[in-house]
């Protein structure tokens, strides 16, 4: 969702706030700006690989879709996230999870017969 | 029940359903007076109707063209509804269906033939109109085109006997979603209505947020309830779920249809979202449908001709043995 996506704009914005005031107070450099950790996610209908994986609570990570057929969603509403991926066009999407748990994550844009049970699982430690 | 009904309300709901084949009751009562009248006046004129008892059918879900597992039957449910519909003592004068008309194809031509099948079972009804609005899996690979050429536009709004009906559609755009031109359209439809206006809904995925993790919303869903806002009476009824449920926020009331094919569980129950398993002693377990019909003995009281308020009311059958359960007909509320 819009919000959704704002929600995960402020998140990043606040991790380089801690991210530059942890560089002040550390004798150690910051490493490339905090660029956050990328996690590579593919859709085809029906199903995403990897079908689950793990982030940490407070951790920024780039989830990166790629679909090998046609145009997928990717929804979890309590991750703030609402996403499509079209063929040839890779989208990111920037995340900093703040509940633990075990979400399922659905493709939103029907893409045919199996599309009802297209999903993965993000959990979060 | 009637002590839930508000004096100034037009539609009202009352009872809940535990089994298959809930009857809803349309029918007018008399004793209100002020805007609720004012509304019954406006409609008559418009329409040239009165507002008079009436009865209507929300069908849902027939999947024409699925091939189980789960379910072997095909169209065997939809034909049996047809059939019980068509049987009814007091004949219905519509029937609403709220989207997965046809099972997907790959093939347009093949998902056009299932299309050209569900008309010709619907066409057996032996109703005045039979109104559809899309499921997923009717437009959800093509934005509606296939639907479009079968049934006409995806969304729309008509009045029946004083009751305002609007048929909206939260998947041709593939993702769930009703769309910014659908709620622009819905608010200039409504413009016209007082407060008091009974307003029947129907769609395919719920406007609200019942289980997400299985694609059971709209995402824009609570867009379209905050244009319904300000209207006291309105119920929307809607499928996509195989099942039924139901669910009040604000003055609306969400009732959601079984289906014509398989039944889904109950996400309370289960993580996974598989389709109940087929029972052959109990082939049509958990499908059914929905009659909206006339009640007897209310609303007539001589000397006062101006009819204004009209109560929406559910009766109930006992037990959940789907289809036909439905057939031992005679259960009162
Ligand atoms: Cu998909």
């Amino acid at each position: 969702m819009r919000t959704g996506q704002a929600y995960g704009r402020t998140a990043v914005f606040g991790f380089a706030l801690m991210t530059a005031a942890l560089a002040l107070a550390s004798p150690f450099p910051a490493r490339a700006q905090g660029t956050p950790r990328v996690v590579e996610i593919t859709a085809k209908r029906f199903e995403f690989t990897p079908k689950e994986i793990t982030l940490k609570q407070g951790e920024t990570v780039t989830l990166r879709l790629t679909t090998e057929d046609v145009t997928h969603g990717f929804f979890m509403k309590t991750l703030g996230i609402d996403a499509v991926v079209e063929p040839g066009h890779p989208t990111e999407i920037t995340i900093t999870p703040q509940t633990t748990g075990s979400f399922t994550t659905i493709c939103d844009h029907f893409c045919g017969d199996g599309h009802g049970n297209m999903h993965m699982k993000i959990v979060v430690e | 029940m009637s002590d839930r009904v508000d004096r100034r309300s037009f539609l009202k709901i009352a009872g809940t359903s535990l089994g298959i084949g809930a009857l809803y009751s349309v029918a007018p009562l008399l004793g209100a007076d002020g805007e609720a009248g004012e509304v019954a006046r406006s409609l008559w004129k418009k329409n040239g109707e009165r507002l008079k008892p009436f009865s209507f059918v929300q069908l849902s879900d027939t999947h024409v063209g699925f091939n189980g597992p789960p379910d072997p039957l095909g169209t065997q449910a939809f034909e049996r509804a047809v059939e019980m519909i068509n049987g009814l003592r007091h004949r219905p004068d519509l029937v609403l269906v709220s989207g997965d008309l046809t099972h997907d194809s790959e093939k347009a031509g093949e998902h056009a033939e299932r299309m050209r099948r569900f008309k010709e079972i619907a066409g057996r009804l032996k109703v005045s109109a039979v109104h559809c609005i899309p499921g997923e899996h009717d437009a959800g690979l093509d934005g509606g085109a296939l639907f479009r050429d079968a049934f006409g536009p995806t969304y729309y709004a008509f009045d029946h006997r004083g009751v305002h009906f609007i048929g909206l559609d939260n998947v041709s755009r593939a993702k769930p979603e009703v769309g910014p031109e659908q709620i622009a359209w819905l608010k200039k439809d409504l413009a016209r209505f007082p407060a008091s206006a009974p307003i029947v809904v129907f769609t395919h995925r719920p406007l609200f947020d019942l289980k997400p993790e299985w694609e059971w919303f709209t995402s824009d869903g609570d867009e379209v309830m905050n244009v319904l806002t300000p209207y006291q009476n309105v119920t929307v009824l809607y499928g996509h779920i195989h099942r039924h449920h139901e669910h009040t926020a604000g003055a609306a009331r969400h009732l959601a249809a079984r289906s014509l094919i398989w039944a889904f569980p109950d996400p309370a129950t289960t993580d996974d979202k598989k389709p109940l398993p087929f029972d052959k002693d109990q082939p049509f377990k958990n499908l059914g449908l929905r009659i909206v019909e006339e009640p007897k003995g209310r609303g007539a009281e001589p000397g006062r001709p101006t009819i204004n308020e009209v109560e929406l009311t559910m009766r109930e059958y006992a037990g959940t043995v789907g289809i036909n359960q439905f057939l031992k007909e005679g259960a009162s509320r």
